[in-house]
């Protein structure tokens, strides 16, 4: 029973981080539809400005709850503005730019800190569920990834900002026919995403080695949640999480951690196969 | 006998070539140079591995240079970086045969680079030298390898976990051959020592999550975890098994943990109790070791990342090699190859290391090394251990013509 409970725990947790580590993707690619390939150093930066503000004696949480996002948002800003904005509508070239903006910050910051791993011991401590011991930071992970997806989800759904957002990706001509900038939304809702994913590479610090290629390790697995997501970004995201987070831990608790990775992009293939739109597209409709 | 006009010509060519050259060389001579070659990843995932290799064989050509060089003739190092590439290896490996032609190689990081480089070696007639602990089993009489091997460091390393923690072993590794083949030798000596394996699991290098395996071990409750983990992804294991308050419950020992620079990187916190195994400790408090720690200091900044075996062993291994150049007097592959058979031996800052003919392996001391806030204590010290595992397959007396890698079968 005990260990039902903690399996179950668990799986809450797997859930919890791929939905963290895939929404700011979600807004990137689900809603502007750019492939943005450096969202893994994306991760990463967020990781080391954590790491960086931590060891300069700043609270871990306020570096990874406050720094990360500013500072990954503002390297959005930089690369929407310098980047981004020039390729609006043309898929693969933005492909072909992030990749080498990927490479490139890959690049910085291996010349910058060395491809020494880095990291920030995990707060908070453990807990028991009956004999078994677990650790509560992943409470706070799964706190997170609710508050993160709440929030999202009422920015878009109650505010006049959120509304503005989605008129404008869904047809941003009409949009600036009534008065909105499209460029202006653009470039806050890349920022946005970029945020996200600060915060995300942040809260996995104390989880994780964080190192220059980090990303890499990440990357695929928002990729695959956010395509199974489909068209609606937020429950989508949240739905293929929740599946593909269940099948990976189920499976590596029974097999081996290579199961649950073959597992996990199995039936990411079945799924993609059977409902090609994602989730959304068939189920859920109409939610955000 | 008639003289044919071609055969003077060539007679008369060689002849006058030969008096134009000969003073030349005979000044040349003096001065020039012992190309020594070196083949390590400074940049990339195993960049930080490369670094203080390089450092030290930087260190110990400067030393023998200061001294007056070898043989009289001043060393010059060539060292290419191989950038984590294994192409870059074989590319690099042609140049310092063919190009360069150097005496000797130090170099290569992983066993895949190894291989990778040995066979252009032989080809070659080039003396090679691979200073990096390693799986074991490598037996070609051109090729010396000078780092650690299982029979060395697990066999020391798995016996005190279970004397001091217990017999119920759990086995992690990384799955690549290094991982898989060292995953054998700790469930090997664990059963020599009257232990049991609960489970061996292996981890893909791109493997950041760990709960499922976290569950999996408390429901198993082993009194030991064997750690043969790899990379900057699996550091994410000692974060979460420290996360999940288990650290203080169940301890760790590792092949692995530490060699790159763990130490200083991971939090007390999530590091102090675990337990290793290598050639060599920069904590060591040997004269030749302290001597060792502050030319390296000395020459490259107080804060270059911890000096470990890779160092260690590196510089050792340049030295063996000195060695038998001084003995031979010459830089002949053969002559040289000759001279370090008879059994020399060089005192590095890890102790004594010895060649051991019939492997061309060392024999040297292994350590075991507890971790305590941020560097290693030293708890114990085996002098002289032999390379038994690759004793076991490889006899270069008997049979010097072999050139290959055993993959040796470890009977569990």
């Amino acid at each position: 029973m005990a260990l039902t409970a903690l399996i179950g725990f668990n799986v809450l947790s797997s859930i919890a981080a791929l939905i963290l580590l895939s929404i700011g993707l979600g807004v990137i690619f689900g809603m502007m539809k750019i492939i943005n390939l450096a969202h893994g150093e994306f991760l990463m930066l967020g990781a080391y400005a954590t790491v960086l503000s931590t060891n300069a004696g700043l609270n871990l949480f306020v570096a990874m709850l406050v720094v990360a996002p500013v500072f990954v948002g503002l390297v959005g800003l930089i690369v929407e503005r310098g980047i981004i904005r020039f390729l609006y509508g043309r898929m693969i070239d933005t492909m072909l730019a992030t990749w080498g903006l990927s490479l490139g910050l890959v690049g910085i910051i291996t010349t910058i800190f060395g491809t020494t791993v880095k990291g920030v011991a995990a707060p908070l401590g453990g807990f028991s569920i009956g004999p078994y011991q677990t650790s509560t930071y992943s409470l706070f992970m799964i706190a997170m990834a609710i508050i993160v997806v709440a929030g999202i989800w009422a920015m878009l759904r109650f505010t006049r900002f959120g509304l503005i957002v989605r008129a404008t990706m869904q047809n941003p001509a009409m949009a600036a026919a009534l008065g909105v900038s499209p460029p202006r939304i653009y470039m806050a809702t890349f920022v946005l995403g970029a945020a996200l994913t600060g915060l995300a590479g942040g809260v996995l610090v104390p989880v994780s080695g964080v190192s220059p290629t980090m990303g890499a390790a990440y990357i695929a697995r928002a990729f695959i949640t956010v395509i199974g997501g489909g068209a609606a970004m937020v429950t989508g995201s949240s739905l293929a999480a929740t599946l593909f987070g269940f099948i990976d831990q189920v499976v590596t608790f029974k097999t081996t951690p290579v199961f649950g990775q073959v597992a996990l992009l199995i039936s990411a293939v079945i799924m993609i196969r059977v409902l090609p739109q994602g989730i959304t597209g068939r189920f859920f409709r109409r939610s955000l | 006998m008639s003289l044919q006009r071609r055969q003077l010509l060539k007679t008369g060519t060689a002849a006058l070539a030969s008096g134009l050259a000969a003073p030349y060389i005979a000044n040349a001579a003096a001065a020039e140079p012992i190309k020594v070659g070196s083949l390590l990843d400074l940049s990339g995932p195993i960049g930080t591995s490369g670094q203080p290799m390089f450092d030290a064989i930087q260190l110990a050509v400067g030393e023998v240079n200061a001294a007056g060089g070898l043989l009289g003739r001043p060393l010059q190092l060539i060292n290419y970086n191989t950038q984590s590439t294994i192409q870059l290896y074989s590319q690099y490996a042609q140049q310092l045969a063919l190009r360069d032609r150097v005496a000797v190689v130090h170099g290569g990081i992983t066993s895949a680079s190894r291989e990778a480089i040995r066979p252009t070696f032989d080809r070659y007639r080039i003396l090679y030298f691979y200073n990096v602990l390693y799986e074991g089993g490598v037996c070609d009489r051109d090729t010396f390898c000078t780092g650690t091997t299982p029979a060395q460091t697990v066999n020391k390393l798995v016996p005190y976990a279970l004397k001091n923690w217990g017999k119920k072993v759990y086995i992690l590794a990384a799955d690549y051959n290094y991982g898989q083949i060292t995953a054998k030798w700790m469930a090997k000596y664990a059963r020599e020592g009257g232990g049991t394996v609960q489970a061996v699991e292996f981890f893909p290098l791109d493997v950041t999550s760990f709960s499922a395996t976290i569950s999996k071990i408390q429901e198993a409750k082993p009194d030991v975890i064997l750690s043969a983990l790899v990379g900057s992804n699996h550091t994410a294991f000692y974060r979460q098994w420290a996360a999940a308050g288990m650290k203080s419950k169940i301890p760790i020992a590792s092949t692995t943990f530490g060699l790159v620079n763990e130490l200083a990187t991971i939090n007390p916190s999530e590091s102090n109790g675990i337990v290793t195994s290598y050639g060599y400790y920069q904590e060591l408090k040997t004269p030749k070791s302290v001597a060792f720690v502050d030319a390296i200091h000395k020459k490259f900044g107080a804060d270059v990342p911890y000096i470990s075996e890779l160092a260690a062993a590196t510089y050792e291994g340049f030295y063996l090699w000195v060695a038998g150049v001084k003995q031979a007097n010459s830089v002949d592959r053969v002559a040289v190859t000759k001279a370090l058979e008879t059994g020399l031996s060089f005192d590095g800052p890890s102790g004594k290391v010895t060649i051991d003919h019939a492997t061309h392996h060392v024999i040297r001391n292994a350590y075991l090394g507890k971790a305590d806030n941020k560097t290693w204590d030293v708890i114990a010290s085996y002098p002289d251990q032999p390379p038994s595992d690759t004793a076991a397959v490889c006899n270069l007396i008997k049979a010097p013509n072999t050139n290959k890698q055993y993959v040796i079968d470890v009977k569990a």
